[in-house]
């Protein structure tokens, strides 16, 4: 290995990339009846992703938060004729999420415990590729390997989605994948063209190469095909409801968590730093589908009879604030569309773990279907409680932190552009408040519902660490921001010298 | 010109010849079927080739008939990978089918000499001569099973229609003798380095040769036989016409338009631009109406070809560079998946309905692996090695300003992972049909070399790519 720049000499994040494929390795080679090999697997799967997420705290606790360029970089010819290398590193901005990854993947594992028992095996290495490629889509610092990490997701994705899924599993997980390939592939595209116009893929070189105006314009409008499914934004989000519902509910859990902010993730990264004058010149089309988001799909929200399809629409909505956020171009906004994700990450990924609580018990997700629960379970009823309140954006929860200083950003730039975007904060009361009342209150009308158990010792571990860390980020946030605070700064003061050279060079021309 | 003989140089050939004859004779004095020994031996035969192609030296022989550089190498040992790899999925089909006969390597091989000849052309003659050597065996191993209505029709058919497309390639090249007076490539290419000079003849005989290319290869609007062929054609013999054959004609058609009509570079682009476009859109739209998974793969096989013509149409080295990866790419998903297609037999009956492979992921976990790998690659699915492939091509469109053409290319490449998702869909959401019979070590030993290409062909790219570079830069050179 040729260290390079500040590299710990450790490879830790390559280790944690590819460390879920040993365990791949060793659950495909169990041999025995079916029941051994879903126990092993079972076991293979929690212990590789926990060992790993052990690992990924080496991050947390090594990573220097007032250095805002990479990290724990590494570096391996890969095709050097090529300016293409194996480059992994991570900054502010993509630490948490490679934390908020190997933090998912074991929870996943351990809600699907007991709700998977058909072809365990099959599920739990999808699940370990999956942790592969969404932890090296984060660290990648070279823009092919991000890309094939990108779309790497979709395949065990796909198949999560298509084997485990609801009954309308087929369309959907197709659905899922040409949208998300066709968006992507646009992108394919523009990398090439960076590709060949700046002769290296390197990320950090890319940052701070300059595009020439016109081709920004191109290169922001392919970026955008990809990113904007993946985020999803209003219109190209149709295909996220369908693939929540269908989705087990560990899918929707790593969907929800971390899939959903590769796109807001790509704007940080590539959009915005490299494409400087083209963000600026799109940013109101963006404000326009971020509001758009906002209001349209927390409506929609308010109309669902399914609890994962209110919850897939409320995602979307908060992600058209993460957007919103993003092309601020201030550090508040930013730092606030960051935090949005992360909090989302945690909550929303709480709030389908909690709709597969009772989706395990009653094998529906019908909202009429429910009503009363409090009376029969108390510890649900406190825990989706904590939750309802965290995506509302309650003061002291995670969800607060993010879409206040969302909000600020956005009214520094625009008065309305604030008032539409807080918009989503009353609507969001609505809708939750209206689905906890639903489920939670009243009184049992049905039998069945009075057979419900409450938590398990195994759902309340599930829930023990996210209802930490909601309250956590909710009454201490800087502990997180701290660790994007110096990278975001630095991010923003490039953006703006990036303009005012523009603006200097139209001048002076 | 140089006017040396230099026979050595064409030593694989003449070695792969000479086995092939040795083969026959031995054969036809073994009392007992000896097909499993002449499979053997054609394969050492291919091997043996292989190092000395890999040994042998460059330059021009013949009095310049004949051509030894690193792009014929690397070419040829490609071609042997497919011939070799398609030897190997004949031994159990053909004895289930009863045509087990010894005569099956001996064509194998004749025809694998004239794909060699092929790589090696730099005459319009020999051009000629690699591809009819080529083509006949090729009409008679679609033929093979003669029992069979649909495999002697395949064999018409291919024979009739690929005789026509010799025509047009003779008529082509005469064309071009007669225009430029001469048939050798670096003459030709020296008659046409002043824009401008081509005779409207000659550019009229560089499009009936790329006519009949285009038939050989398969790409729209010459592609009619192609699914007829390949479902009627025994199904390893479709592997190896979807393998081998593929990868001497693209390397023909490289080398000709390259070499000898780089001057009217314009003049031709634009109809490869034009093929390209039009086998990628019909290779993926024609696909999903297909029940036949052999139908499917002819139609598969055409939308590959297009996407391989990408990289042509630039005329940059880049362009020759990502055709020839595209090709080792192709070469052994597309020999993986045909072992596959083979092991579907139940009961002793081959099975060809994509259908057929209902819930193969419960009754055979590792086919279904194995399979879902291949389909992801056509896809273009990195890290895949079909998604090397189609970066390369697009790349050199790129960097050369063919937008539309990259435009369409990844268009179609959604269109077409649309089919290749339904057979995992079958394989993997749908409800199990009856095991298939166990399948024998010589189709796994193909599957898995396939997919361990596909599969790993990402860690270390930079060998193949690096061939791939310094092969296409020595043909402009």
């Amino acid at each position: 290995m040729n260290a390079a720049g500040n590299a710990a000499g450790f490879p830790i994040l390559s280790l944690l990339t590819w460390l879920p494929l040993v365990g791949v390795v060793f659950i495909m080679t169990v041999r025995g009846s079916e029941e051994v090999v879903a126990r092993n697997a079972r076991f293979a799967a929690l212990w590789t992703s926990l060992i790993i997420f052990l690992l990924s705290l080496k991050l947390w606790f090594g990573f220097d938060p007032a250095e805002p360029g990479f990290q724990f970089q590494e570096h391996l010819t890969w095709l050097p004729d090529f300016g293409v290398d194996y480059r992994m590193g991570v900054d502010g901005i993509s630490v948490l999420f490679v934390l908020l990854s190997t933090a998912l993947t074991p929870i996943c594992i351990l809600a699907s415990w007991e709700s998977v028992q058909t072809r365990v095996r099959e599920y739990m290495i999808a699940f370990l590729v999956l942790e592969t490629m969404m932890v090296g889509m984060f660290s990648a610092q070279d823009f092919i390997i991000f890309y094939m990490f990108f779309e790497g997701v979709l395949i065990p994705m796909f198949l999560i989605i298509g084997v485990w899924g609801g009954t309308r599993r087929v369309y959907a997980s197709f659905k899922f994948f040409l949208y998300t390939l066709l968006g992507s592939i646009l992108m394919l595209l523009a990398v090439l063209a960076v590709w060949y116009a700046a002769g290296t893929t390197d990320i950090a070189v890319l940052m701070t190469a300059q595009f020439p105006a016109r081709m920004q314009f191109w290169l922001f409008l392919a970026f955008l095909a990809s990113f904007a499914v993946k985020v999803p934004m209003w219109p190209v989000h149709t295909w996220l409801p369908d693939a929540h519902v269908e989705a087990p509910t560990a899918g929707s859990v790593i969907l929800a968590g971390v899939l959903l902010k590769m796109g807001a993730y790509g704007f940080l990264r590539f959009s915005l730093p490299m494409l400087p004058q083209a963000s600026a010149q799109f940013a109101p089309l963006m404000f326009a589908l971020g509001v758009i988001a906002v209001i349209y799909t927390s409506l929609v929200a308010l109309a669902q009879t399914d609890m994962k399809k209110l919850i897939a629409y409320s995602s979307v909505a908060h992600m058209g604030v993460v957007v919103i956020g993003i092309f601020t171009f201030n550090a508040q906004g930013i730092e606030g569309a960051l935090f949005q994700m992360l909090s989302h990450g945690i909550v929303s990924a709480a709030l389908f773990l909690c709709v597969g609580v009772v989706y395990d018990r009653m094998h529906t997700r019908e909202i009429a279907r429910y009503g009363g629960l409090a009376q029969r379970m108390p510890a649900y009823a406190v825990v989706f409680m904590l939750f309802t309140m965290a995506t509302i954006g309650l003061p002291g929860t995670a969800g607060f932190v993010g879409e206040f200083l969302v909000l600020v950003g956005a009214f520094q730039v625009n008065f309305w552009l604030a008032l539409l975007g807080s918009m989503g904060m009353i609507l969001g009361a609505g809708y939750s408040l209206y689905l906890y009342r639903r489920i939670i209150f009243g009184s049992i009308t049905r039998d069945d519902l009075r057979q419900m158990l409450d938590l398990s010792p195994r759902e309340i571990a599930i829930f023990a660490p996210l209802v930490l860390l909601t309250l956590w980020m909710g009454i201490y946030p800087s502990s997180f921001t701290g660790f994007f605070d110096a990278t975001v700064h630095a991010m923003v003061e490039q953006h703006a010298a990036a303009l005012h050279a523009h603006d200097f060079a139209s001048v002076t021309r | 010109m140089i006017a040396a003989m230099n026979w050595s140089l064409a030593l694989p050939e003449i070695v792969l010849a000479c086995c092939a004859m040795g083969i026959l004779i031995f054969g036809v004095l073994q009392k007992a079927n000896a097909t499993f020994a002449c499979t053997m031996l054609a394969v050492g035969a291919l091997v043996l080739t292989g190092a000395l192609v890999l040994s042998g030296a460059s330059g021009s022989g013949y009095r310049g008939l004949f051509v030894v550089d690193p792009f014929a190498d690397f070419m040829k040992l490609l071609v042997l990978v497919g011939a070799g790899l398609s030897v190997v999925l004949a031994l159990d089909y053909n004895v289930h089918e009863g045509i087990s006969k010894f005569e099956f390597p001996v064509l194998v091989l004749l025809s694998t000499v004239g794909m060699m000849i092929m790589c090696s052309t730099a005459n319009l003659m020999t051009l000629y001569l690699g591809l009819e050597l080529q083509s006949l065996a090729l009409y008679v191993l679609c033929a093979f099973n003669r029992d069979d209505m649909r495999s002697s029709e395949s064999g018409l058919k291919f024979f009739i229609l690929g005789a026509l497309a010799s025509g047009l390639l003779l008529y082509g090249i005469s064309l071009a003798y007669g225009f430029a007076g001469t048939m050798d490539f670096g003459e030709l290419a020296r008659a046409l380095t002043f824009p401008g000079t081509a005779s409207p003849g000659l550019i009229v005989g560089v499009v009936f040769i790329i006519a009949g290319l285009s038939f050989k290869l398969s790409a729209v609007p010459f592609h009619m036989w192609t699914p007829d062929v390949y479902e009627g054609a025994p199904t390893p013999v479709t592997a190896f016409m979807s393998t081998a054959p593929k990868v001497a004609a693209i390397a023909l058609l490289l080398r000709a338009l390259e070499v000898p009509f780089h001057g009217i570079f314009q003049q031709w682009s634009g109809l490869i631009v034009l093929v390209s476009i039009a086998s990628m859109l019909l290779g993926s739209l024609a696909a999903i109406g297909q029940r036949n998974i052999k139908r499917l793969m002819a139609y598969s096989s055409i939308g590959h070809i297009g996407y391989a013509l990408v990289g042509l149409a630039p005329g940059s080295q880049e362009g020759i560079r990502g055709v020839m990866i595209y090709m080792v790419t192709y070469v052994f998903m597309s020999a993986g998946v045909f072992a596959v297609l083979i092991a579907m037999r139940r009961r002793g009956r081959a099975l060809e309905q994509i259908s057929d492979l209902s819930g193969l992921s419960t009754t055979d976990p590792g086919l279904a692996l194995i399979m879902t790998i291949f389909m992801f690659s056509m896809a273009g699915i990195p890290p895949f090695s079909g998604f090397f492939g189609k970066l390369y091509v697009f790349r050199a469109a790129v960097d050369s300003g063919y937008w539309t053409l990259a435009v369409i290319g990844v268009l179609t490449s959604v269109i077409g992972a649309f089919y290749y998702l339904r057979i995992i869909k079958v394989m993997y959401f749908d409800a199990a049909e009856p095991a298939f019979d166990p399948r024998t070590t010589s189709l796994t030993f193909v599957g898995a070399v396939g997919a361990l290409v596909t599969t790993f062909f990402f860690v270390i790219p930079a060998p193949i790519v690096g061939a791939a570079q310094s092969a296409a830069h020595l043909l402009f050179g």
